[in-house]
């Protein structure tokens, strides 16, 4: 089957791929661009480990074709440090232990980016509503919530609300 | 998960794709949001020789009025449903409907037009349509013709679309005073399809219903209109026994299939129940 090249904005840097029309979004950013941050969960669209930030929406990379991120804009959770400096998403989560076995994570912190994006103050029942694509099997997803209180607070206080390479 | 090989075409119009569609006939499949595509791909449930990516027609994209009706392009998202502000005040059903389909991520991407036109007796969307008296505009190669939302379901994956047809849009009249809706949806869990859901889209006039529509979702090979339990509410001064009435004719047509959500019996009760709330809740609102 010959190769399609597709070209797009990954975290900010323009990316070039040959690939099948068949294989998955999240497939070529792990294998090509070695960008292996964003997790294969279930690879049917429930988990959201995949989530990733496409065109300023939250999708699930397993159930797009690479084709389709022609001229996108798409953001890993590679993309949310900046210079050498945790998002402030990301420094919540350490600080309320939003995590524990980490696989779940780099879909949450994707979502939520985008999610306090739309809604910077959410309440509570609006997070749980937004992360509702996203499974943790281990957190009970108490602390995720607060991590995400914690750093729409930040965010809020600073004024620190783009990744960088968005 | 691999899905087959296939060749990708992205085509900029309609007409391109309808050509494509005419050039490559049963071996081409349209892509829409995919998520009900590509997980059938992955499961080599559908090999399309050919994949017709439609996200680059901007217009079969929007929500607009034109001459006193609502039209929904095809290619809308679902989040685009709940975030419109012309639905929410004309068509409020949809917006909180919408909101019940999938997840977040999902709703990004997964279309209405991807969710009537599948056939799959478990979307949402159809038996909405039903109960909104929807109309569908067909587009093939010898041009545009328009099918009723309840004429549109023949079976299980079985549609009045053509192999050569694109669905490209949905019209149908705003909510007229005095009415209101409500989509009952009992899922296990976010992102599931429905155990069972009910629709009701009821206009009243004081305590007497003047009009009614009741559909249901996943109890059937299609989506079902329960005409049975319209008759029983439309003229009548509605009581707790009527509306009884009217969820023990829903019961009588469903048709469901046993699964992990449930056997027959329960999903039978539970589109009782479904029906009953949907009528409940669609009557308080059209009281205002």
């Amino acid at each position: 089957m010959s190769k399609t090249q597709v070209n797009f904005i990954l975290n900010g840097q323009p990316v070039e791929v040959l690939v099948e029309p068949r294989e998955l979004l999240i497939h070529v950013l792990r294998e090509q661009l070695l960008q292996t941050g964003s997790h294969i969960g279930c690879e049917t669209s429930h988990c959201g480990a995949c989530t990733v930030d496409f065109n300023g929406e939250s999708v699930k990379s397993c159930t797009l074709f690479a084709v389709q991120a022609q001229d996108a804009k798409v953001i890993t959770v590679e993309g949310l440090v900046s210079n050498g400096e945790l998002h402030p998403l990301q420094q919540a989560f350490m600080d309320e232990h939003g995590l524990q076995c980490g696989y779940c994570t780099p879909g949450m912190l994707m979502r939520s980016y985008r999610l306090l994006q739309e809604n910077p103050d959410p309440t509570e029942a609006e997070i749980r509503q937004g992360i509702s694509g996203n499974l943790c099997r281990c957190t009970g997803y108490q602390n995720i919530i607060k991590s995400i209180q914690k750093a729409a607070a930040v965010i809020n206080e600073s004024g620190h609300d783009e990744a960088k390479s968005a | 998960m691999i899905p087959p090989s296939f060749q990708y075409h992205a085509p900029g119009s309609v007409d391109d794709a309808v050509a494509l569609l005419s050039q490559y006939g049963d071996e081409a499949k349209l892509l829409a949001g995919g998520h009900s595509l590509l997980p059938m791909m992955k499961l080599r449930f559908a090999e399309p020789e050919h994949l017709v990516d439609i996200n680059n027609i901007e217009s079969l994209k929007g929500i607009r009025e034109e001459n006193g009706e609502i039209v929904i392009g095809a290619m809308t998202t679902e989040s685009a449903l709940i975030s419109s502000a012309l639905l929410q005040e004309k068509c409020p059903l949809l917006p909180e409907a919408a909101g019940l389909i999938g997840d977040p991520q999902v709703r990004n991407r997964g279309t209405i037009g991807g969710d009537i036109a599948h056939g799959d007796p478990a979307n949402d969307h159809p038996a909405l349509m039903m109960a909104l008296d929807a109309i569908f505009t067909l587009v093939g190669p010898n041009g545009s013709r328009q099918v009723a939302a309840n004429d549109f379901y023949l079976g299980t994956f079985y549609t009045a679309l053509e192999a050569d047809e694109i669905l490209t849009e949905i019209r149908f009249s705003p909510q007229s005073p005095n009415t209101g809706a409500s989509y009952h949806k009992l899922k296990r869990k976010t992102g599931d399809f429905a155990t069972a859901a009910a629709a009701a889209v009821i206009e009243m006039s004081g305590d007497t219903c003047q009009r009614a529509r009741i559909t249901l979702t996943n109890l059937g090979p299609t989506a079902l209109r329960v005409k049975d339990a319209e008759a029983v509410l439309v003229g009548q001064v509605i009581t707790d026994d009527l509306i009884d009435q009217a969820a023990q004719k829903a019961m009588d047509i469903c048709d469901p299939v046993q699964d992990l959500r449930g056997d027959v019996e329960y999903k039978t009760h539970m589109a009782g129940e479904m029906t009953r709330r949907a009528i409940k809740t669609a009557i308080e609102r059209a009281k205002g």
